[in-house]
Protein backbone atom coordinates (compact mmCIF):
# COMPACT_ATOMS: atom_id res chain seq x y z
CA UNK A 1 0.00 0.00 0.00
CA UNK A 2 3.13 2.46 0.76
CA UNK A 3 6.00 1.80 -1.02
CA UNK A 4 9.08 4.11 -0.98
CA UNK A 5 11.03 3.91 -3.92
CA UNK A 6 14.89 5.31 -3.50
CA UNK A 7 14.00 8.12 -1.12
CA UNK A 8 16.57 10.30 -0.52
CA UNK A 9 17.00 13.63 1.78
CA UNK A 10 19.61 15.56 1.43
CA UNK A 11 19.11 18.53 3.69
CA UNK A 12 20.94 22.23 2.94
CA UNK A 13 23.56 21.71 5.19
CA UNK A 14 24.98 18.78 3.22
CA UNK A 15 23.65 16.08 5.69
CA UNK A 16 22.18 13.39 4.41
CA UNK A 17 19.56 12.39 6.24
CA UNK A 18 18.35 9.25 3.72
CA UNK A 19 20.20 7.20 1.32
CA UNK A 20 18.17 6.08 -0.88
CA UNK A 21 15.47 3.63 0.85
CA UNK A 22 13.20 1.29 0.30
CA UNK A 23 10.55 0.28 2.04
CA UNK A 24 7.15 -1.80 1.17
CA UNK A 25 4.44 -1.45 4.14
CA UNK A 26 1.32 -3.61 3.21
CA UNK A 27 -2.04 -2.14 4.57
CA UNK A 28 -2.81 -3.13 7.56
CA UNK A 29 0.68 -3.89 8.81
CA UNK A 30 1.88 -2.09 11.87
CA UNK A 31 6.02 -1.68 12.27
CA UNK A 32 8.44 0.12 14.55
CA UNK A 33 11.53 2.49 13.25
CA UNK A 34 14.34 1.99 15.97
CA UNK A 35 17.71 3.58 15.36
CA UNK A 36 19.81 5.91 17.17
CA UNK A 37 19.45 9.71 17.16
CA UNK A 38 19.99 11.33 13.91
CA UNK A 39 19.53 8.40 12.21
CA UNK A 40 16.67 9.94 10.10
CA UNK A 41 13.28 8.44 11.41
CA UNK A 42 11.75 11.47 11.82
CA UNK A 43 13.06 13.03 8.16
CA UNK A 44 11.16 9.03 6.79
CA UNK A 45 8.16 10.11 8.35
CA UNK A 46 8.29 13.68 7.13
CA UNK A 47 9.14 12.77 3.94
CA UNK A 48 6.35 10.68 3.29
CA UNK A 49 3.57 13.02 4.10
CA UNK A 50 6.03 16.16 2.73
CA UNK A 51 5.87 17.70 5.73
CA UNK A 52 9.93 17.53 4.75
CA UNK A 53 10.29 17.40 0.96
CA UNK A 54 12.55 14.41 -0.41
CA UNK A 55 15.22 15.64 -2.47
CA UNK A 56 14.66 12.62 -4.98
CA UNK A 57 12.87 9.48 -5.23
CA UNK A 58 9.10 8.37 -5.03
CA UNK A 59 6.53 7.85 -2.51
CA UNK A 60 3.80 5.59 -3.55
CA UNK A 61 -0.06 5.39 -1.50
CA UNK A 62 -1.86 3.55 -4.01
CA UNK A 63 -1.11 4.38 -7.00
CA UNK A 64 -0.36 7.63 -6.08
CA UNK A 65 3.45 9.26 -6.22
CA UNK A 66 3.24 12.01 -3.79
CA UNK A 67 6.06 13.60 -4.38
CA UNK A 68 4.89 14.71 -8.13
CA UNK A 69 1.46 16.25 -6.48
CA UNK A 70 0.96 19.69 -6.41
CA UNK A 71 0.25 21.81 -3.32
CA UNK A 72 -4.27 21.14 -3.86
CA UNK A 73 -3.81 17.34 -4.59
CA UNK A 74 -1.09 16.79 -1.41
CA UNK A 75 -3.40 18.21 0.50
CA UNK A 76 -6.29 15.88 -0.57
CA UNK A 77 -3.87 12.56 -0.20
CA UNK A 78 -2.74 14.11 3.29
CA UNK A 79 -5.99 13.55 4.49
CA UNK A 80 -5.68 9.71 4.35
CA UNK A 81 -2.21 9.79 6.31
CA UNK A 82 -2.89 10.85 9.92
CA UNK A 83 -0.07 11.79 12.19
CA UNK A 84 1.04 12.01 15.63
CA UNK A 85 3.36 13.40 17.27
CA UNK A 86 6.48 12.93 20.03
CA UNK A 87 4.93 16.27 22.29
CA UNK A 88 1.38 15.50 21.01
CA UNK A 89 1.11 19.33 19.22
CA UNK A 90 -1.89 19.56 19.90
CA UNK A 91 -3.39 23.45 19.67
CA UNK A 92 -3.04 24.10 23.54
CA UNK A 93 -5.67 26.92 23.62
CA UNK A 94 -8.37 25.11 21.94
CA UNK A 95 -11.07 22.89 23.39
CA UNK A 96 -10.37 18.72 23.41
CA UNK A 97 -12.95 18.91 20.92
CA UNK A 98 -11.19 21.37 18.65
CA UNK A 99 -8.41 19.88 18.62
CA UNK A 100 -10.09 16.06 17.73
CA UNK A 101 -12.05 17.91 14.39
CA UNK A 102 -9.48 19.65 13.45
CA UNK A 103 -8.43 16.42 12.17
CA UNK A 104 -11.66 16.89 9.96
CA UNK A 105 -9.96 20.24 8.15
CA UNK A 106 -8.59 18.89 5.32
CA UNK A 107 -12.77 18.30 4.07
CA UNK A 108 -14.10 21.00 5.68
CA UNK A 109 -14.52 24.49 3.99
CA UNK A 110 -12.44 27.37 5.12
CA UNK A 111 -15.77 29.44 6.70
CA UNK A 112 -16.81 26.41 8.33
CA UNK A 113 -13.85 25.77 9.77
CA UNK A 114 -13.55 28.86 11.29
CA UNK A 115 -17.31 29.55 12.24
CA UNK A 116 -16.83 26.08 13.99
CA UNK A 117 -19.59 24.45 12.32
CA UNK A 118 -18.84 21.27 11.41
CA UNK A 119 -21.07 18.50 9.92
CA UNK A 120 -22.90 16.47 12.11
CA UNK A 121 -21.18 13.37 11.13
CA UNK A 122 -17.92 14.35 11.65
CA UNK A 123 -19.37 15.76 15.46
CA UNK A 124 -20.70 12.03 16.13
CA UNK A 125 -17.53 10.75 14.99
CA UNK A 126 -15.61 12.89 17.46
CA UNK A 127 -17.12 11.69 20.41
CA UNK A 128 -17.16 8.37 19.36
CA UNK A 129 -13.23 8.51 19.31
CA UNK A 130 -13.12 10.35 22.64
CA UNK A 131 -15.31 7.71 23.92
CA UNK A 132 -13.11 4.80 22.68
CA UNK A 133 -10.32 6.31 24.19
CA UNK A 134 -11.87 7.36 27.28
CA UNK A 135 -11.98 11.11 27.37
CA UNK A 136 -15.26 11.86 26.12
CA UNK A 137 -15.90 13.91 29.50
CA UNK A 138 -13.32 16.02 28.81
CA UNK A 139 -14.63 16.93 25.41
CA UNK A 140 -14.58 21.24 26.36
CA UNK A 141 -11.75 20.89 28.59
CA UNK A 142 -8.98 23.09 27.10
CA UNK A 143 -5.98 20.57 25.60
CA UNK A 144 -3.46 22.61 28.23
CA UNK A 145 -5.48 21.17 30.96
CA UNK A 146 -4.76 17.57 30.14
CA UNK A 147 -1.63 15.18 31.51
CA UNK A 148 0.80 13.48 28.73
CA UNK A 149 -1.05 10.69 28.49
CA UNK A 150 -4.85 12.38 27.90
CA UNK A 151 -3.00 14.99 25.08
CA UNK A 152 -1.89 11.96 23.17
CA UNK A 153 -5.18 9.87 23.10
CA UNK A 154 -6.76 13.62 21.88
CA UNK A 155 -3.81 13.61 19.35
CA UNK A 156 -4.65 9.78 18.19
CA UNK A 157 -8.21 10.90 17.74
CA UNK A 158 -7.17 13.67 15.64
CA UNK A 159 -4.96 11.40 13.40
CA UNK A 160 -7.85 8.93 13.45
CA UNK A 161 -10.67 11.20 12.61
CA UNK A 162 -9.15 12.05 8.97
CA UNK A 163 -10.10 8.52 8.34
CA UNK A 164 -6.31 7.53 7.11
CA UNK A 165 -5.66 4.33 5.43
CA UNK A 166 -1.91 5.16 7.24
CA UNK A 167 -0.86 6.25 10.62
CA UNK A 168 2.54 7.98 10.40
CA UNK A 169 3.44 7.95 14.53
CA UNK A 170 6.92 10.15 15.88
CA UNK A 171 7.65 8.93 19.19
CA UNK A 172 4.73 8.77 20.40
CA UNK A 173 5.69 7.77 24.20
CA UNK A 174 9.02 9.48 24.42
CA UNK A 175 7.07 12.35 26.82
CA UNK A 176 5.24 9.92 28.80
CA UNK A 177 5.89 7.53 31.73
CA UNK A 178 6.28 3.90 30.83
CA UNK A 179 3.52 2.90 32.57
CA UNK A 180 1.47 5.50 29.88
CA UNK A 181 3.97 4.51 27.00
CA UNK A 182 2.55 1.00 27.18
CA UNK A 183 -0.98 1.91 27.59
CA UNK A 184 -0.47 4.55 24.52
CA UNK A 185 1.26 1.93 22.63
CA UNK A 186 -1.51 -0.53 23.02
CA UNK A 187 -4.43 1.71 21.98
CA UNK A 188 -2.38 2.46 18.78
CA UNK A 189 -2.09 -0.90 17.85
CA UNK A 190 -5.62 -2.02 18.74
CA UNK A 191 -6.87 1.06 16.96
CA UNK A 192 -4.88 0.10 13.77
CA UNK A 193 -5.83 -3.38 14.00
CA UNK A 194 -9.56 -2.66 14.36
CA UNK A 195 -9.80 -0.16 11.56
CA UNK A 196 -7.17 -2.28 9.27
CA UNK A 197 -4.64 0.90 9.54
CA UNK A 198 -1.23 0.44 8.24
CA UNK A 199 1.65 2.44 10.24
CA UNK A 200 5.12 3.32 10.64
CA UNK A 201 5.74 3.46 14.21
CA UNK A 202 9.06 5.64 15.51
CA UNK A 203 10.40 4.62 18.22
CA UNK A 204 13.64 5.03 20.71
CA UNK A 205 12.44 2.09 22.96
CA UNK A 206 13.42 -1.09 21.76
CA UNK A 207 11.62 -3.26 24.22
CA UNK A 208 8.16 -1.65 23.93
CA UNK A 209 8.53 -1.81 20.09
CA UNK A 210 9.16 -5.48 20.27
CA UNK A 211 6.13 -6.22 22.69
CA UNK A 212 3.74 -4.21 19.86
CA UNK A 213 5.01 -4.47 16.59
CA UNK A 214 4.78 -7.41 13.60
CA UNK A 215 7.89 -5.66 11.95
CA UNK A 216 11.07 -3.79 12.95
CA UNK A 217 13.06 -1.48 10.76
CA UNK A 218 16.67 -0.52 11.70
CA UNK A 219 18.18 2.54 10.49
CA UNK A 220 21.64 3.62 10.82
CA UNK A 221 22.75 7.07 8.86
CA UNK A 222 19.69 7.04 6.83
CA UNK A 223 20.14 3.43 5.81
CA UNK A 224 17.81 0.34 6.54
CA UNK A 225 20.32 -1.99 8.58
CA UNK A 226 17.61 -4.72 9.95
CA UNK A 227 14.18 -5.44 8.37
CA UNK A 228 12.56 -8.20 9.82
CA UNK A 229 10.93 -9.37 13.28
CA UNK A 230 11.07 -8.62 17.01
CA UNK A 231 12.75 -11.49 17.73
CA UNK A 232 15.40 -11.24 15.60
CA UNK A 233 16.93 -8.32 16.79
CA UNK A 234 19.33 -10.06 18.22
CA UNK A 235 22.38 -8.03 20.32
CA UNK A 236 24.58 -8.21 17.04
CA UNK A 237 21.99 -6.96 15.07
CA UNK A 238 21.18 -4.13 17.68
CA UNK A 239 25.02 -3.41 17.71
CA UNK A 240 25.17 -2.76 13.98
CA UNK A 241 21.74 -0.71 14.55
CA UNK A 242 22.94 1.17 17.61
CA UNK A 243 27.03 0.63 17.92
CA UNK A 244 28.74 -1.29 20.34
CA UNK A 245 26.40 -1.67 23.97
CA UNK A 246 25.63 -4.44 26.59
CA UNK A 247 22.43 -5.62 24.75
CA UNK A 248 21.30 -8.39 27.05
CA UNK A 249 19.71 -6.46 29.34
CA UNK A 250 17.01 -4.95 26.88
CA UNK A 251 16.27 -7.86 25.14
CA UNK A 252 15.63 -9.82 28.19
CA UNK A 253 13.59 -7.81 29.76
CA UNK A 254 11.42 -7.43 27.25
CA UNK A 255 8.79 -8.58 29.53
CA UNK A 256 10.45 -6.62 32.50
CA UNK A 257 10.53 -2.48 33.63
CA UNK A 258 11.38 -0.07 30.47
CA UNK A 259 15.15 0.08 28.94
CA UNK A 260 16.18 2.65 27.60
CA UNK A 261 17.81 1.56 24.44
CA UNK A 262 18.75 4.38 22.93
CA UNK A 263 20.75 6.83 24.41
CA UNK B 1 45.00 35.20 29.60
CA UNK B 2 43.37 35.48 33.22
CA UNK B 3 45.34 32.44 34.58
CA UNK B 4 48.91 33.42 36.10
CA UNK B 5 51.36 31.03 36.83
CA UNK B 6 53.32 32.60 40.00
CA UNK B 7 55.85 30.42 42.34
CA UNK B 8 52.93 30.00 44.68
CA UNK B 9 50.99 28.41 42.27
CA UNK B 10 48.24 29.41 39.67
CA UNK B 11 46.65 32.95 40.05
CA UNK B 12 43.37 33.11 38.51
CA UNK B 13 41.85 37.05 37.84
CA UNK B 14 39.28 38.79 36.07
CA UNK B 15 41.46 40.82 33.52
CA UNK B 16 45.35 40.82 32.46
CA UNK B 17 47.03 43.71 33.19
CA UNK B 18 46.48 45.18 29.79
CA UNK B 19 43.28 44.97 30.18
CA UNK B 20 42.81 46.71 33.39
CA UNK B 21 45.20 49.71 31.77
CA UNK B 22 42.90 49.95 28.81
CA UNK B 23 39.34 49.96 30.45
CA UNK B 24 41.06 52.29 32.72
CA UNK B 25 42.04 54.84 30.37
CA UNK B 26 38.61 54.44 28.39
CA UNK B 27 37.25 56.15 31.76
CA UNK B 28 39.25 58.39 31.91
CA UNK B 29 38.32 59.21 28.27
CA UNK B 30 34.87 58.79 28.86
CA UNK B 31 34.55 61.46 31.92
CA UNK B 32 36.78 64.01 29.98
CA UNK B 33 34.21 64.20 27.43
CA UNK B 34 31.14 64.48 30.07
CA UNK B 35 33.34 67.47 31.73
CA UNK B 36 34.13 69.01 28.35
CA UNK B 37 30.49 68.70 27.47
CA UNK B 38 28.97 70.00 30.40
CA UNK B 39 31.56 72.90 29.60
CA UNK B 40 30.04 73.78 26.78
CA UNK B 41 26.25 73.29 27.99
CA UNK B 42 27.14 75.43 30.73
CA UNK B 43 28.40 77.96 28.34
CA UNK B 44 25.86 78.33 26.24
CA UNK B 45 22.95 78.72 29.15
CA UNK B 46 21.47 82.15 29.85
CA UNK B 47 22.02 81.72 33.13
CA UNK B 48 19.87 85.02 34.08
CA UNK B 49 17.01 82.78 33.55
CA UNK B 50 18.01 79.79 34.92
CA UNK B 51 18.38 81.55 38.18
CA UNK B 52 14.78 82.84 38.35
CA UNK B 53 13.39 79.35 37.42
CA UNK B 54 12.18 78.45 40.88
CA UNK B 55 10.60 81.97 41.43
CA UNK B 56 8.76 82.15 37.92
CA UNK B 57 7.39 78.68 38.66
CA UNK B 58 6.11 79.98 42.09
CA UNK B 59 4.32 82.28 40.33
CA UNK B 60 2.81 80.43 37.76
CA UNK B 61 2.04 77.87 40.24
CA UNK B 62 0.33 80.76 42.74
CA UNK B 63 -1.57 81.73 39.48
CA UNK B 64 -2.57 78.41 38.65
CA UNK B 65 -4.20 77.31 41.99
CA UNK B 66 -6.82 77.00 42.88
CA UNK B 67 -7.95 75.32 39.22
CA UNK B 68 -10.88 76.74 37.91
CA UNK B 69 -13.17 74.00 38.92
CA UNK B 70 -16.17 75.32 36.72
CA UNK B 71 -14.60 75.05 33.67
CA UNK B 72 -15.08 71.16 33.42
CA UNK B 73 -18.07 71.43 31.80
CA UNK B 74 -16.95 72.74 28.62
CA UNK B 75 -13.44 70.07 28.96
CA UNK B 76 -16.42 66.74 28.93
CA UNK B 77 -16.38 66.91 24.89
CA UNK B 78 -12.61 67.61 24.27
CA UNK B 79 -12.11 64.88 26.62
CA UNK B 80 -14.32 62.37 24.94
CA UNK B 81 -12.64 62.85 21.70
CA UNK B 82 -9.51 62.20 23.06
CA UNK B 83 -10.95 58.50 24.11
CA UNK B 84 -12.77 58.69 20.77
CA UNK B 85 -9.12 59.25 18.97
CA UNK B 86 -6.98 56.78 20.44
CA UNK B 87 -9.94 53.95 20.53
CA UNK B 88 -10.67 54.27 17.23
CA UNK B 89 -6.81 55.23 15.98
CA UNK B 90 -5.93 51.66 18.33
CA UNK B 91 -9.01 49.57 15.94
CA UNK B 92 -7.73 50.86 12.62
CA UNK B 93 -3.76 50.53 13.55
CA UNK B 94 -4.69 47.26 14.41
CA UNK B 95 -6.90 46.02 11.55
CA UNK B 96 -3.62 47.12 9.29
CA UNK B 97 -0.98 45.73 11.51
CA UNK B 98 -2.08 41.97 11.54
CA UNK B 99 -1.66 41.74 7.81
CA UNK B 100 1.57 43.73 7.88
CA UNK B 101 3.08 41.19 10.90
CA UNK B 102 1.91 38.14 8.97
CA UNK B 103 3.77 39.45 5.93
CA UNK B 104 7.25 40.59 8.33
CA UNK B 105 7.20 37.08 10.04
CA UNK B 106 9.75 34.76 8.90
CA UNK B 107 7.53 32.13 8.95
CA UNK B 108 4.83 33.12 7.50
CA UNK B 109 5.86 35.79 4.84
CA UNK B 110 5.22 34.46 1.35
CA UNK B 111 8.48 35.54 0.15
CA UNK B 112 11.19 36.37 2.39
CA UNK B 113 12.98 38.19 -0.72
CA UNK B 114 10.26 40.53 -2.07
CA UNK B 115 7.44 41.21 0.89
CA UNK B 116 9.14 41.18 3.77
CA UNK B 117 11.90 43.70 3.40
CA UNK B 118 8.12 45.76 2.18
CA UNK B 119 6.86 44.80 5.29
CA UNK B 120 9.54 45.82 7.63
CA UNK B 121 9.83 49.13 5.39
CA UNK B 122 6.43 50.00 6.52
CA UNK B 123 6.85 49.26 10.25
CA UNK B 124 10.30 51.04 10.62
CA UNK B 125 8.74 54.45 8.99
CA UNK B 126 5.32 54.41 10.43
CA UNK B 127 7.28 54.07 13.94
CA UNK B 128 9.60 56.21 13.16
CA UNK B 129 7.75 59.17 12.96
CA UNK B 130 6.45 60.52 16.25
CA UNK B 131 2.64 60.96 16.24
CA UNK B 132 2.68 64.79 16.34
CA UNK B 133 4.37 65.05 13.21
CA UNK B 134 2.07 62.69 11.58
CA UNK B 135 -0.52 65.02 12.86
CA UNK B 136 1.02 68.14 11.19
CA UNK B 137 1.07 66.36 7.77
CA UNK B 138 -2.14 65.34 8.06
CA UNK B 139 -3.89 68.00 9.29
CA UNK B 140 -1.97 69.61 6.07
CA UNK B 141 -3.77 66.94 3.84
CA UNK B 142 -7.20 66.26 5.07
CA UNK B 143 -7.35 69.70 7.52
CA UNK B 144 -8.04 70.08 11.33
CA UNK B 145 -10.05 68.15 13.46
CA UNK B 146 -10.51 64.89 14.94
CA UNK B 147 -10.56 62.37 11.65
CA UNK B 148 -7.08 64.18 11.67
CA UNK B 149 -5.88 62.80 14.86
CA UNK B 150 -7.04 58.87 14.58
CA UNK B 151 -5.71 58.67 11.36
CA UNK B 152 -2.18 60.29 13.14
CA UNK B 153 -2.30 57.38 15.87
CA UNK B 154 -3.26 55.01 13.65
CA UNK B 155 -0.32 55.46 11.33
CA UNK B 156 1.74 55.63 14.29
CA UNK B 157 0.62 52.37 16.02
CA UNK B 158 0.75 50.55 12.47
CA UNK B 159 4.66 49.98 13.15
CA UNK B 160 4.38 49.51 16.59
CA UNK B 161 1.90 47.00 16.46
CA UNK B 162 3.22 45.26 13.57
CA UNK B 163 6.43 44.74 15.28
CA UNK B 164 5.81 43.06 18.25
CA UNK B 165 3.35 40.81 16.71
CA UNK B 166 5.23 39.41 14.55
CA UNK B 167 7.83 38.52 17.28
CA UNK B 168 4.96 37.00 18.55
CA UNK B 169 4.46 35.47 15.49
CA UNK B 170 8.15 33.89 15.03
CA UNK B 171 7.95 33.12 18.49
CA UNK B 172 5.23 30.15 18.25
CA UNK B 173 5.44 26.55 18.50
CA UNK B 174 6.01 25.16 14.81
CA UNK B 175 4.62 21.69 15.68
CA UNK B 176 1.35 22.74 15.85
CA UNK B 177 1.51 23.76 13.12
CA UNK B 178 3.14 21.03 11.57
CA UNK B 179 0.40 18.79 13.04
CA UNK B 180 -2.46 21.44 11.65
CA UNK B 181 -0.48 20.82 7.84
CA UNK B 182 -0.46 17.22 8.12
CA UNK B 183 -4.25 17.15 8.62
CA UNK B 184 -4.68 17.77 4.66
CA UNK B 185 -5.57 21.90 5.85
CA UNK B 186 -5.58 24.68 3.43
CA UNK B 187 -3.11 27.74 3.71
CA UNK B 188 -5.74 29.17 5.50
CA UNK B 189 -6.87 27.47 8.01
CA UNK B 190 -3.45 26.55 9.02
CA UNK B 191 -3.63 30.10 10.14
CA UNK B 192 -6.51 29.90 11.86
CA UNK B 193 -5.85 26.89 14.02
CA UNK B 194 -1.98 26.34 14.15
CA UNK B 195 -0.88 30.33 14.29
CA UNK B 196 -3.70 32.50 15.53
CA UNK B 197 -4.44 30.55 18.78
CA UNK B 198 -0.63 30.44 19.98
CA UNK B 199 -0.71 34.62 19.45
CA UNK B 200 -3.84 35.54 20.69
CA UNK B 201 -2.88 36.09 24.22
CA UNK B 202 -0.03 38.72 22.51
CA UNK B 203 -2.66 39.86 20.28
CA UNK B 204 -4.90 41.07 23.07
CA UNK B 205 -1.74 42.57 25.13
CA UNK B 206 -0.25 44.54 22.41
CA UNK B 207 -3.59 45.77 21.71
CA UNK B 208 -4.72 47.19 25.67
CA UNK B 209 -0.70 47.90 25.53
CA UNK B 210 -0.89 50.52 22.39
CA UNK B 211 -4.49 51.73 23.03
CA UNK B 212 -2.97 52.51 26.68
CA UNK B 213 0.25 54.68 25.09
CA UNK B 214 -2.10 56.13 22.66
CA UNK B 215 -4.85 57.55 25.30
CA UNK B 216 -1.71 59.83 26.11
CA UNK B 217 -0.57 60.82 22.89
CA UNK B 218 -4.15 61.60 21.63
CA UNK B 219 -3.54 64.29 24.63
CA UNK B 220 -1.34 66.31 23.00
CA UNK B 221 -2.71 65.93 19.57
CA UNK B 222 -4.96 69.26 19.94
CA UNK B 223 -1.72 71.15 20.53
CA UNK B 224 -1.15 70.78 16.56
CA UNK B 225 -4.82 71.59 16.08
CA UNK B 226 -5.78 67.52 14.99
CA UNK B 227 -8.67 67.53 18.00
CA UNK B 228 -9.32 66.51 21.77
CA UNK B 229 -8.24 67.65 24.74
CA UNK B 230 -4.73 69.31 23.90
CA UNK B 231 -7.06 72.19 21.97
CA UNK B 232 -7.74 73.70 24.87
CA UNK B 233 -4.86 73.39 26.69
CA UNK B 234 -3.23 75.11 23.70
CA UNK B 235 -6.22 77.54 23.94
CA UNK B 236 -5.51 78.25 28.01
CA UNK B 237 -1.72 78.52 27.71
CA UNK B 238 -2.29 81.44 24.72
CA UNK B 239 -4.56 83.72 26.97
CA UNK B 240 -2.64 82.75 29.46
CA UNK B 241 -5.42 81.34 31.68
CA UNK B 242 -3.47 79.01 34.49
CA UNK B 243 -5.99 78.13 36.29
CA UNK B 244 -7.44 76.66 33.31
CA UNK B 245 -4.46 75.11 32.77
CA UNK B 246 -4.18 72.84 35.83
CA UNK B 247 -7.44 71.91 35.74
CA UNK B 248 -6.82 70.59 32.11
CA UNK B 249 -3.57 68.98 33.46
CA UNK B 250 -5.54 67.12 36.40
CA UNK B 251 -8.40 65.53 33.72
CA UNK B 252 -5.38 64.47 31.53
CA UNK B 253 -3.42 62.82 34.57
CA UNK B 254 -7.28 61.18 35.75
CA UNK B 255 -7.87 60.06 32.25
CA UNK B 256 -4.34 58.40 31.84
CA UNK B 257 -4.92 56.73 35.38
CA UNK B 258 -8.05 55.33 34.91
CA UNK B 259 -6.67 54.00 30.98
CA UNK B 260 -3.59 52.49 33.07
CA UNK B 261 -6.19 50.59 35.53
CA UNK B 262 -8.55 49.59 32.50
CA UNK B 263 -5.67 48.05 30.68
CA UNK B 264 -3.65 46.14 33.61
CA UNK B 265 -7.49 44.90 34.23
CA UNK B 266 -7.93 43.69 30.87
CA UNK B 267 -4.78 42.56 30.24
CA UNK B 268 -4.96 40.18 33.92
CA UNK B 269 -8.39 38.76 32.61
CA UNK B 270 -6.72 37.71 29.32
CA UNK B 271 -3.22 36.27 29.63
Amino acid sequence: MLKLQKLTKTYKTGDQALKAVDLDVPSGQVLALIGPSGAGKSTLIRCINRLVEPTSGSVMLGDVDLTKLGAAALRRERRRMGMIFQEYALVERLTVMENVLSGRLGYVGFWRSLTRRYPQSDVDEAFRLLDRVGLVHMADKRADELSGGQRQRVGICRALIQNPALLLVDEPTASLDPKTSRQIMRLICELCAERGLAAIINIHDVALAQMFVQRVIGLRFGEIVYDGSPNGLTPDKLTEIYGEEDWEATIENVEGEEVEAAE
Amino acid sequence: MPVLETEGGAVWRKRTTGQAMARWAMWLLGVAIFIWCWQRISDATTWFFVWDAPEIAGDILGRATPPRWSYINTLWEPLWDTLNIATLGTLAALVMAVPVAFLAARNTTPSALFVRPIALLIIVSTRSINSLIWALLLIAIIGPGVFAGIVAIAIRSIGFCAKLLYEAIEEIDRTQVEAITATGASRMQVMAYGIVPQIAPAFAGIAVFRWDINIRESTVLGLVGAGGIGLQLQASMNTLAWPQVSLILLVILAAVVVSEWVSAKVRGAII
